[in-house]
């Protein structure tokens, strides 16, 4: 049977990329470009006494934080990553500097001969030096703690999670005149020009990124070629050579940003069969630098209690500097880590309390008008109890929860609910990103496009293209929306925070019912249009108080699981999800993101295994780093339902990490049902179990 | 260095090379197929997949003088047949290319199974698709498509 979607397009890139055709930053033309190659220390911690560099061959070069033009620092949120390392080092594999030259095997015999001399200093690699305090309260936890029938106090951890898009990090930068011109696999090209502006100190009309092809990112390209582009534009600066860096798996694998490790503890109340009070304490593995890693704290924090209803809390949250790797920026932004805490922790609590797990936490859903984790309020309508029923109808749950409940069934089944918000944290749309979109229509009444959104495979470049057309009531091919070219598009903000459809969506609708109004048939005609979100959001940082975002999306996820007793494997049967996105602008690309999402958070419940031993990570290729195959994978059904919001292109929410955060618990839970024991970690992997199931370890 | 000459996309090649240079990097970097992708250079992805005389290699696993005299077809060939253009039309029609990346080989490991096996079953088709990894799908669409092509295919000649 063909797909029988409704309401979709075949995507705008579609054909050049099953081709062939399309070409990613390592398949442009770049003849006479000159490799980089990092020198990365070799020890976890200390000070940097020398650097020895051997005499370079004629065409190789060097440079170092010695070379720096203005700040030796990467524009990051908090910016305290320097583009080389001056003087000391905080990581394994921190950059020191650049070799560069015409061969890659010259470069690398070049790098085994260079000697960095330390005078290495303990590293510290547990979670003791926080770097990052957040904390908020809601209504009165210490009176709720007073008067309980039920308490319960555990522990979740949850591990590294590297993003593993299929094209690994690169760029290619060359001078065109006295223009720095980037080409790379991104997700936000105006991060990367404010990185070569900012290290550079120079005018922003001298740098100019162009998007070209991009092979999935996930979160991983939204910072760290920042860092490349900051690197690579002092060399260029210095040489005036036109240059190019790939990562080989490898180095991609260790030497690139990660999810967040975790470590939650939750101290729970229940009272008349009621969770009347939780006290969370978050704590996040920031790596050596802070980076973006405040932000993602407030996401973990916002998400304490998921979906849930919980009167009363009291939660602090902190980011731990430690000498690894740096985290950052991977679908879900934090929020993976406490939903899967917290669902965790609800089950558990109501199992103590000696209630039907299922049915407690369905009886915490939050509702429209309820107040929020902090303190703001649901203002729109929520239908989460429409999607429980249907993905339960849809997986057959209640039959199957029952019989998998029984002694030696080896089967689960688990239920997740939960919300993701979309765009920026609280005002951040309005006060920082201020987005501006801009749309022309030429002579011919071609219509164009201009974001700064990258299509890396989510299909936005057709999503917010059909906005365009659907709203003008104009054919889609009358409309062109071409990659991004700093040169030619308003910074419509970063690829992040599920906000292309939500702020962005909502740009181009207004936009193009702008220039409906003003339509001249025959004339160049051209609107700006800046973002103007819900006024009644208001959010204060510092308190960690208000509405949190501009509206929520919803999801429920069921998954069932096998266990084989004797090799303690966990196999999936079968993968239920029902979402509300608001609307869905295409349904084939939202249920392609639903897919992929759900993929990848599977991946992170039970397979994906990061360790790091001596500040370094163990697994350095993808034959021990493990993701999903297709043989990993049962076929996932997805129903999307409608639920029109208010400030988004027609009724459209956010939907890219809506699909990521719930796999996990519903994972887990059906983990913990199959093996009849507790779970708290996860990648939930064989080792893990046996350790849980033969020793009662947690 | 030595002469080594073999077929890609139907055209004879001969070229100077050390013969143990990686089959991936003559493909993409002298003879300029960057439709051939490198995702992991160890054979754990399948992005550099290519079809050596009927059956899918790893071109990054692949030294150059294993192919003497052989035949390969990348996708810059394999587009041009009407075979492509069923597989590319369900991979379409089901949305089993996102960011494109894994896409090339998955479509010529497609090939290779269906004219195997013209009619497999789910199982098949993920068994024989498990060495091309893709970040963006979660399998689904792709494994539809091709459950779809073997249904619906008819009496295509493979």
């Amino acid at each position: 049977m063909p797909s029988n979607f409704k309401n979709s397009t075949v995507k705008i890139d579609n054909e050049e990329k099953m081709a062939g055709l399309a070409l990613f930053t390592d398949d442009l033309p770049a003849k006479d470009f000159l490799w980089c190659r990092p020198l990365r220390s070799n020890i976890a911690c200390g000070r940097i006494r020398s650097i020895n560099i051997p005499k370079l061959p004629k065409g190789y070069y060097y440079v170092d934080a010695r070379d720096i033009v203005k700040e030796n620092v990467v524009n990051i949120i908090f910016s305290d990553w320097p583009v080389f390392a001056d003087r000391r080092v905080n990581y394994y594999g921190e950059t020191i500097g650049l070799l560069i030259g015409p061969d890659k095997e010259v470069l690398e015999e070049l790098a085994r001969m260079s000697q960095v001399n330390y005078d290495e200093e303990t590293p510290e690699y547990e979670l003791v030096n926080s770097q990052i305090h957040k904390e908020f309260k809601k209504g009165d936890f210490e009176a709720a703690k007073k008067d309980y029938d039920y308490t319960l106090t555990e522990t979740f951890e949850t591990g590294y999670q590297e993003q593993v898009y299929l094209e690994t990090q690169g760029m290619i930068m060359w001078l065109d005149g006295d223009k720095i011109t980037i080409k790379a696999s991104m997700q936000c090209p105006f991060y990367i020009k404010n990185a070569v502006v900012r290290t550079l100190g120079c005018d922003p009309s001298k740098v100019r990124v162009i998007q070209p092809a991009v092979g999935g990112a996930f979160g991983g390209k939204e910072h760290y070629p920042s860092m490349m582009a900051a690197q690579m534009a002092t060399a260029i600066v210095k040489i005036k050579k036109p240059l190019k860096m790939i990562f080989d798996r490898g180095e991609d694998l260790m030497y690139t940003t990660k999810r967040h490790p975790s470590r939650t503890t939750y101290e729970g109340y229940v009272k008349e069969g009621k969770l009347v009070g939780v006290k969370a304490t978050v704590r996040l593995n920031g790596g050596a630098y802070k980076g973006c890693s405040g932000v993602v704290l407030s996401r973990a924090l916002i998400a304490v209690v998921d979906s849930y209803n919980v009167p009363n809390l009291d939660v602090t949250g902190d980011v731990y500097i430690t000498n690894t790797m740096p985290t950052a920026a991977f679908r879900g932004f934090g929020s993976p880590q406490t939903i899967f805490a917290f669902e965790m922790f609800i089950e558990h609590i109501a199992k103590k309390a000696g209630l039907d797990p299922v049915e407690f936490k369905l009886a915490h859903l939050v509702e429209k008008g309820m107040v929020t984790a902090v303190s703001g309020k649901f203002h729109d309508d929520i239908i989460l109890p429409q999607l429980v029923e249907r993905a339960m109808e849809m997986s057959d749950f209640k039959r199957k929860y029952k019989e998998y409940s029984q002694p030696g069934s080896n089967r689960g089944i688990g239920l997740s609910t939960f919300l993701h918000g979309c765009g920026f944290t609280g005002s951040g749309e309005s006060t920082i990103i201020n987005a501006q979109l801009k749309l022309t229509k030429d002579e011919n009444d071609i219509v164009h496009l201009y974001t700064s959104q990258v299509d890396f495979g989510q299909g936005n470049r057709t999503t917010l293209k059909k906005v365009v057309s659907n709203t003008l009531g104009i054919p889609e091919e009358q409309v062109t929306h071409e990659a991004p070219d700093t040169d030619h598009t308003l910074s419509t903000g970063p690829t992040a925070a599920s906000r292309t459809m939500i702020i962005v969506g909502f740009l181009c609708e207004k936009a193009a019912k702008h220039l409906k109004e003003i339509w001249k048939p025959g004339e160049y005609q051209e609107w700006i249009e800046p973002y103007v979100g819900p006024d009644y959001i208001h959010w204060d940082e510092d308190t960690m108080q208000g509405d949190a975002y501009p509206g929520y999306a919803w999801g429920v996820n069921i998954i069932e699981v096998s266990f084989d007793p004797i090799t303690y494997q966990i196999k999936v049967e079968g993968c239920w999800s029902t979402y509300d996105v608001g609307h869905a602008i295409d349904d084939r690309i939202v249920v392609g993101q639903a897919d992929g999402g759900l993929a990848q958070a599977i991946g992170y419940g039970y397979l994906e295994n990061m360790e790091v031993a001596e500040g370094r990570f163990r697994q350095k290729t993808l034959s021990d780093y493990i993701v999903p195959t297709a043989v990993d994978l049962p076929m996932m059904e997805t129903e999307l339902m409608d639920n029109l919001f208010a400030y988004g292109a027609s009724g459209a929410k956010g939907c890219g990490e809506l699909t990521f955060v719930g796999g996990a618990p519903a994972l887990g839970h059906a983990i913990e049902q199959a093996i009849k024991h507790d779970i708290h970690k996860i990648p939930a992997t064989p080792e893990y179990l046996m350790e849980v199931i033969e020793h009662g370890k947690y | 260095m030595e002469n080594i000459s073999f077929y890609v996309d139907d055209k004879e090649v001969i070229i100077d090379v050390d013969p143990s240079t990686r089959l991936l990097d003559v493909l993409r970097i002298k003879l300029h197929i960057t439709g051939v992708k490198e995702g992991c250079g160890e054979g754990a992805c399948g992005a550099c997949s290519v079809i050596v005389d009927g059956v899918c290699y790893d071109s990054c696993l692949t030294p150059v003088a294993n192919v003497i005299g052989k035949h390969i077809t990348t996708i810059e060939g394999f587009r041009n047949t009407p075979q492509y253009r069923i597989i590319a039309d369900a991979f379409a029609d089901f949305g089993a290319s996102q960011c494109g990346f894994c896409t090339p080989g998955m479509i010529l490991n497609t090939y290779t199974l269906l004219k195997k096996n013209p009619h497999p079953t789910e199982e098949e088709v993920r068994v024989a698709l498990s060495g091309n990894l893709c970040r963006c799908t979660g399998y689904n669409a792709i494994v539809k498509a091709v459950l779809d092509i073997a249904e619906n295919g008819g009496d295509i000649e493979w």
